[in-house]
C-alpha cells in the first residue's frame, strides 16, 4: 500500500520563534489587530510504502525523531492517508 | 603535526583552515565525506560552509555522512575535533556536543569581527592551552544560525562542569546583551564536551590566523593542538 505522510515541523513552544514574531508585527501593522502570535515551521510531505497503516505510521515517526525534526528544539505531529490511485 | 579537514558537499572554510595550519606550520588534508578512514590525523576539523545546503535545517544532513562514523570514534578515543560554525552545528545535530542552533533573534545573518573571552572556568582543552585564560580575543563571526540553545538543566550542568569555553563579550570581556551577537543563551560562542577533547564554535580562528588577514588571535588554536599533540596529548 501506498501512503503519503503529512508532517509539520514546529519550534518548541517554550522556544523564541524570531520569524513568526517578525511576521506577527508585520500582520498588526497591517491592521490585523487581534493577532495575538505566529508561530512558524516546516509541512513536509513523504509518499512511502509499507504494509499497513500501522508500519507506515512507525516508519514516519522514526524519519521525523532521526532527520525531519531534531527534538532538542523542535516537535513534529503528522497525519497518514492512502495516497491516491493513479 | 597534521590536521584532518572533512569535505562535505557546500563546505566553504575547507581550504581557509588548510592555508591557515599551513601558514602556522602544521600539515593539512582533506578527509571527503563518503571517506570512512581517519587513521594518520592529530586533530579533525569540521569546517566552516552550508553542508548539503543547510537543505531541512544546518546539519541535518551532513551528520549522516559516511565519515561521521569514524569521526565519532575519533572522538570517543579522546583525540581532539573541532568544528567551526557549520562544523559545530554538524557535532550539535551528531550527538557529540549537547543542544541545538536556532536562527539568529534579529533573523539577520551576521559577518563581522566579534571579541569572544576565553573562559577561565572552562575545562582545559587541546585546543586553548596557549590561549591565557580570560583574556579577549577578536576573531571573525559569519552566520545566520548560531543561536545557541540547551535546555535549562543540561545548560546548567554544562556550566558548572566546565563546558562553556568561549562568550561573547565587549571590549572589557564582559558578556553583555549588547555583545551577543546572535541571541545565544549565556553569551555561548564555544563549548566543549565533558572530556574537553571536542570542541563546536561559531567564530572562525582560520580566518584570523595571520596579521595579513587583520589578526592573528585564531592562530593560537592549531598552535594548541599542535602542543597538545607534540606533548603526547596530555593536557596541563
Amino acid at each position: 500500500m501506498v501512503y503519503v505522510a503529512d508532517i509539520v515541523v514546529t519550534l518548541k513552544k517554550s522556544i523564541l520563534d524570531p520569524q513568526g514574531d517578525a511576521v506577527r508585527s508585520a500582520l498588526t501593522s497591517m491592521g490585523y489587530t487581534g493577532v495575538q502570535d505566529v508561530r512558524i515551521g516546516k509541512r513536509i510531505e513523504v509518499r512511502l510504502e509499507a504494509a499497513n497503516e500501522a508500519e507506515c505510521r512507525q516508519a514516519v515517526d522514526e524519519m521525523c525523531s532521526r532527520l525531519l525534526a531534531n527534538t532538542v528544539v523542535e516537535v513534529y505531529d503528522f497525519s497518514i492517508r492512502e495516497a491516491p490511485r493513479g | 603535526m597534521k590536521f584532518g579537514i572533512v569535505v562535505f558537499p557546500g563546505s566553504n572554510c575547507d581550504r581557509d583552515v588548510q592555508t591557515a595550519a599551513r601558514a602556522s606550520g602544521y600539515e593539512a588534508d582533506f578527509i571527503w565525506h563518503t571517506d570512512t578512514s581517519v587513521d594518520g590525523f592529530d586533530c579533525l576539523v569540521l569546517p566552516g560552509g552550508f553542508s548539503y545546503g543547510d537543505y531541512l535545517r544546518t546539519a541535518a544532513i551532513a551528520r549522516f555522512s559516511p565519515v561521521m562514523e569514524s569521526v565519532a570514534r575519533y572522538a570517543a578515543s579522546g583525540r581532539p575535533v573541532i568544528g567551526i560554525c557549520n562544523g559545530f552545528q554538524v557535532l550539535l545535530e551528531a550527538g557529540l556536543l549537547p543542544g541545538a542552533m536556532l536562527r539568529n533573534t534579529s533573523c539577520k545573518f551576521v559577518c563581522r569581527p566579534q571579541r569572544v573571552r576565553v573562559e577561565a572556568e572552562s575545562v582545559r582543552t587541546p585546543f586553548t592551552l596557549q590561549f591565557r585564560q580570560g583574556r579577549v580575543i577578536t576573531l571573525p563571526i559569519a552566520h545566520g544560525e548560531g543561536n545557541y540553545y540547551a535546555d535549562g538543566e543540561i545548560l546548567a550542568q554544562m556550566e558548572m562542569d566546565g563546558q562553556v569555553v568561549f562568550r561573547y563579550c565587549d571590549e572589557s570581556g564582559e558578556p553583555t546583551p549588547e555583545s551577543n551577537p546572535n541571541g545565544s543563551l549565556d553569551n555561548i560562542a564555544g563549548i566543549c564536551n565533558k572530556a574537553g577533547n571536542v570542541l563546536g564554535m561559531m567564530p572562525h580562528p582560520e580566518r584570523a590566523a595571520e596579521g595579513i588577514l587583520g589578526g592573528a588571535d585564531g592562530r593560537l588554536l592549531f598552535d594548541s593542538v599542535a602542543q597538545w599533540a607534540q606533548g603526547g596529548g596530555r593536557i596541563g
